[in-house]
């Protein structure tokens, strides 16, 4: 526990960060942008489980644990949304959402 | 001291979140991305959660990083600019995620938190290594089991997905 920093200090830098993702999520066309915002969100949801893990019940082990798998959770889905992008682009010549609307079959 | 750190982490992390979703050149997103994720590995340091941020150093900031500046190489030409938003747009979901994230914190500062209390027990790697596999009260076998599972479908997945096909059309 850190003298002089409260729950609230770091809950509002994930608040801002989780934000921050949520509009580049809104404003950003590109594919690959808006994984990097899904990945800010991930990363923002991870802090407030650390923190409250640390000062709130640091005797049990749950916030570690989850922020862990939450962690192996965001690697699948950076892997699995990458190999789908690249498979849009080799179709497409063009990662932007608004030219995705056509499926294969 | 530890609190100067703290405040220089969280300046770096608001920071450079905001740049990447700001800037217009897609390999500078990503590189303030990777800074935002080594500074919140810096955070999980400071709060002595080593093997945490050791976790994150090397899975976040190692490997969905390099991942992702990969797929940008792949995708987009390195000089490409992203479009400009208009200005309505920004201006709706800049306000929409001002309002959220005020409303959060309102949230947040009026709540009061009540923790256990509890002192903190050892958080050594050997604890949690046993935490993981340990099927009795508080373990966590059945999510590490899971979670392997998913890991094996997204890899396949990934692959599956990935592999350019030829087809007859």
């Amino acid at each position: 526990m850190i003298e002089g920093i409260g729950v609230n200090d770091f809950l509002v830098v994930s608040t801002i960060m989780f934000f921050v993702g949520v509009y580049g999520f809104v404003v950003r066309k590109n594919l690959i942008t808006m994984l990097m915002s899904v990945e800010l969100i991930l990363n923002a949801a991870n802090i407030n489980f650390v923190v409250f893990n640390k000062y709130l019940f640091p005797d049990m082990m749950q916030g570690y644990m989850f922020s862990l798998f939450v962690i192996g959770i965001a690697a699948a889905e950076a892997a699995v949304a990458i190999a789908i992008i690249l498979n849009v682009y080799r179709n497409l010549k063009n990662i932007n959402v608004e030219h995705l609307d056509t499926m294969k079959h | 001291m530890e609190k100067f750190i703290f405040y220089f982490l969280a300046a770096a992390i608001i920071g450079f979140s905001v740049m990447t979703v700001t800037t217009r050149k897609i390999l500078h997103a990503a590189v303030y991305l990777l800074f935002v994720l080594v500074a919140t590995a810096f955070l999980y340091f400071l709060l002595n959660y080593n093997f945490l941020g050791a976790v994150q150093l090397t899975v976040y900031s190692g490997g969905i990083v390099i991942l992702i500046v990969f797929a940008v190489l792949l995708t987009a030409r390195v000089d490409q600019l992203l479009e400009n938003v208009p200005l309505l747009k920004n201006i709706i979901a800049a306000c929409a995620s001002l309002l959220g994230a005020v409303i959060t914190l309102y949230a947040f500062f009026t709540f009061q938190w009540q923790g256990s209390g509890i002192p903190e027990g050892a958080y050594d790697v050997e604890e949690i290594g046993l935490k993981l596999v340990s099927y009795g009260d508080g373990g966590y076998v059945l999510p590490f089991e899971v979670i392997s599972i998913l890991l094996l479908a997204a890899m396949i997945g990934a692959i599956m997905v990935a592999k350019n096909f030829r087809t007859d059309d």
